[in-house]
């Protein structure tokens, strides 16, 4: 009786066969060339199952020459034999190697180190056009929050959601107002909070990229809406005289979180104006390429949502100083601007 | 006869792609009931390890209770957050961007996810994919559940709109869904074949019955008979080995040659003449000479 390690240890790769025995042609080209087919199958079989570490260099290394060789196997089977069995055999084997010899290379590490080092901020700045007009209608939700609840009081309850406006409503003292933007003693729960900010963030912003899809349009009336909010906000503290106040609350963490929101937008409206307007290329394809750029800075943009959470829970409950909240606000939205427009590299430096 | 042609057309599922090499790769389109039930599958294991690692967690929150630790509560209510959006939009990222670029559903329905246009599958390129599911699965479920029986225009009008997303993959010929179309990819199923014996080993390949001594000899008229797919056709009953086909197809090629049927040694005389019929129609491809079916 076989031990019973026997069955879990690899089957080795049997003896040569006799490859004069075959009567036909084809069949002894087959058996010549199967050895290494059988070789690269083992080798594919353990990259696929993802223990890369235990694959021998030199297997690796073969890797390539192997592929080729069973590439050249399939294009001459193709044409001399008719073993149904073998050529079905080869397709499969080649297309699991291709997928191997061409797949998806890039580690972790190494996306990291491209996407920090310019492959984001490029992207960013592809979408200059987009992240001009997402601007435009950001600032417009603004106003038209500010007029609407200027003009009639029932518009600042239509736009501020009601668990948002506890003390915060059209009518209330200036203590009350202020009391709302002053911070906490103890930071108990903070990081609780900042992370719920985070995660609630991150589905508003992916929501305002995947809207995108329909030509941009749902994008913009996320973007809309939102802001029209915040201008509402604005003019009931401005109504108290708290406008600077405000400002220097919502700051502190606003210019990384709206500009995080306006690259989301952005993006969103990118993919919908490719595919309205896809140029000399077909839809798909304009569609494909921008949205891999649009991911790009979407991957950013969630990276952006942790820090604004981080200031929005910590920085802004535990400084209350308005001058030093707007200092903080302002640091990070010139780092921002740095980072994304004056961070430039050559494109050779940046591959992919 | 009809029927055996139509059987040979090309499936409507079939591509090809062209590796940089220049050789051209068939590939089939995964089945939306495959991605269906892969997708299914990857909610179900998503759906359990969420339900286990917030019991884990309410349990460690139950034991710490009532000790006064609210800063070990609060900082698993942090990681729970954390953890529910990790799965949220990390596992499919995590899973496609593996050497298999299949999440543990595909790989069980046997499919998995390549670029459209045959080069690298790229980290952006899952990312763009992923990100969409957000409007294509989660948000039509949470809606589903949310306002099911409300009814009202506002409520059919937002729910057409996301079964617009739902029910992409029916209105193109790829079956890409919109995080598909977005990312430049498309989900292909991944053949795995064994190699097979070599077919021409054996004595009765050489044309001598090892049980009957008997010499197969088959002349050019008899096999200019068949084609390529009668051949294949012959290799996979070779193949199967059951001893009911072999008798039925050995009795009807004889009906059709001319020879009289045997019995007993079918094995060894299909054997022979699927040799010999191979070994011509190699011969007549190498001279670029092809001939598919025996009506041709």
């Amino acid at each position: 009786m076989k031990p019973i390690t026997a069955l879990f240890r690899s089957k080795p790769i049997e003896e040569l066969p006799d490859i004069e025995a075959a009567a036909l042609r084809s069949d002894r080209f087959r058996l010549e060339r199967e050895q290494d087919w059988k070789r690269l199958e083992a080798i594919l079989k353990r990259m696929e199952s993802g223990r890369l570490r235990k694959v021998p260099d030199e297997d690796l290394l073969e890797l390539p020459a192997l592929y080729r060789t069973a590439a050249s196997s399939l294009a001459i089977a193709r044409e001399t034999s008719l073993d149904a069995a073998t050529l079905a055999y080869l397709e499969s084997l080649v297309q699991r190697a291709w997928f191997q010899v061409y797949g998806p290379r890039s580690s972790l590490i190494g996306w990291l180190r491209r996407f920090f080092g310019g492959g984001w901020s490029a992207s960013v700045r592809e979408l200059w056009l987009e992240i001009c007009i997402a601007l435009a209608v950001m600032v417009a939700g603004t106003i038209v929050g500010w007029v609407l609840s200027a003009r009639d009081e029932a518009w600042y309850y239509a736009l501020v959601p009601t668990d948002f406006a506890d003390s915060r409503v059209p009518g209330a003292s200036r203590e009350v107002l202020d009391k709302s933007l002053s911070g906490v003693e103890k930071i108990d729960g903070l990081s609780f909070f900042s992370a719920f900010l985070f995660s609630n963030n991150a589905k508003v912003a992916i929501l305002a990229f995947a809207l995108g899809f329909a030509f941009g349009i749902p994008s913009l009336m996320l973007l809309m809406q939102n802001l029209a909010t915040l201008g509402a906000m604005l003019w009931l503290f401005s109504q108290a005289g708290l406008t600077l106040d405000f400002a220097a609350w919502l700051s502190i963490h606003g210019t990384t979180e709206l500009f995080a929101i306006l690259l989301a937008g952005a993006a969103g409206l990118h993919i919908g104006r490719s595919m309205a307007f896809p140029g000399n290329r077909t839809v798909v394809a304009a569609a494909a390429e921008s949205g891999q750029r649009a991911a790009q800075v979407m991957a950013g943009v969630v990276l952006m949502l942790v820090v604004a959470a981080l200031l929005e829970s910590f920085a802004r409950q535990l400084v209350t100083d308005t001058g030093m909240r707007l200092a903080i606000g302002g640091t990070m939205l010139a780092l921002w601007l740095a980072y994304f427009f004056a961070f430039r590299r050559s494109p050779g430096d940046i591959g992919e | 006869m009809s029927r055996a042609r139509a059987l040979r057309r090309p499936d409507r599922r079939k591509r090809v792609l062209v590796t940089p090499e220049g050789l051209s790769l068939p590939l089939t389109i995964a089945s939306r009931g495959a991605r269906a039930s892969a997708l299914m599958l990857d909610l179900i294991i998503m759906g359990v390890i969420q339900i286990a690692v917030t019991l884990a967690l309410l349990g460690i929150v139950i034991g710490l209770f009532g000790e006064g630790q609210s800063a070990a509560m609060e900082f698993l209510g942090v990681v729970w957050i954390i953890a529910m959006f990790l799965f949220r939009y990390g596992y499919f990222l995590y899973f496609e961007l593996g050497p298999r670029g299949a999440t543990p559903g595909k790989r069980l329905t046997g499919i998995r996810v390549a670029a459209r246009d045959g080069g690298r599958l790229s980290v952006n390129a899952v990312i763009a994919r992923n990100l969409l599911r957000d409007i294509e699965i989660f948000l039509p479920l949470i809606f589903l559940m949310s306002s099911a029986g409300q009814g009202g225009a506002a409520n059919w009008a937002s729910f057409a709109w996301l079964a617009i997303f739902l029910l992409f993959p029916f209105f193109n010929r790829d079956a890409m869904r919109a995080g598909d179309l977005i990312a430049g990819t498309w989900v292909v199923e991944v053949p795995r074949r064994k190699l097979e014996q070599a077919m021409s080993l054996g004595e009765a390949a050489r044309g001598r019955s090892v049980a009957t001594g008997a010499q197969y000899r088959f002349g050019e008229a008899e096999l200019s008979v068949y084609g390529e797919y009668e051949l294949q056709t012959l290799e996979r009953v070779l193949r199967e080995n059951n001893p009911e086909a072999l008798v039925a197809v050995a009795t009807a090629i004889c009906n059709k040659i001319g020879w009289s049927a045997g019995s007993g040694d079918e094995r060894a005389f299909l054997e022979a003449f699927y040799a010999q019929l191979r070994a011509r129609l190699e011969r007549d491809m190498r001279f670029g000479k092809r001939k598919a079916d025996k009506f041709s």
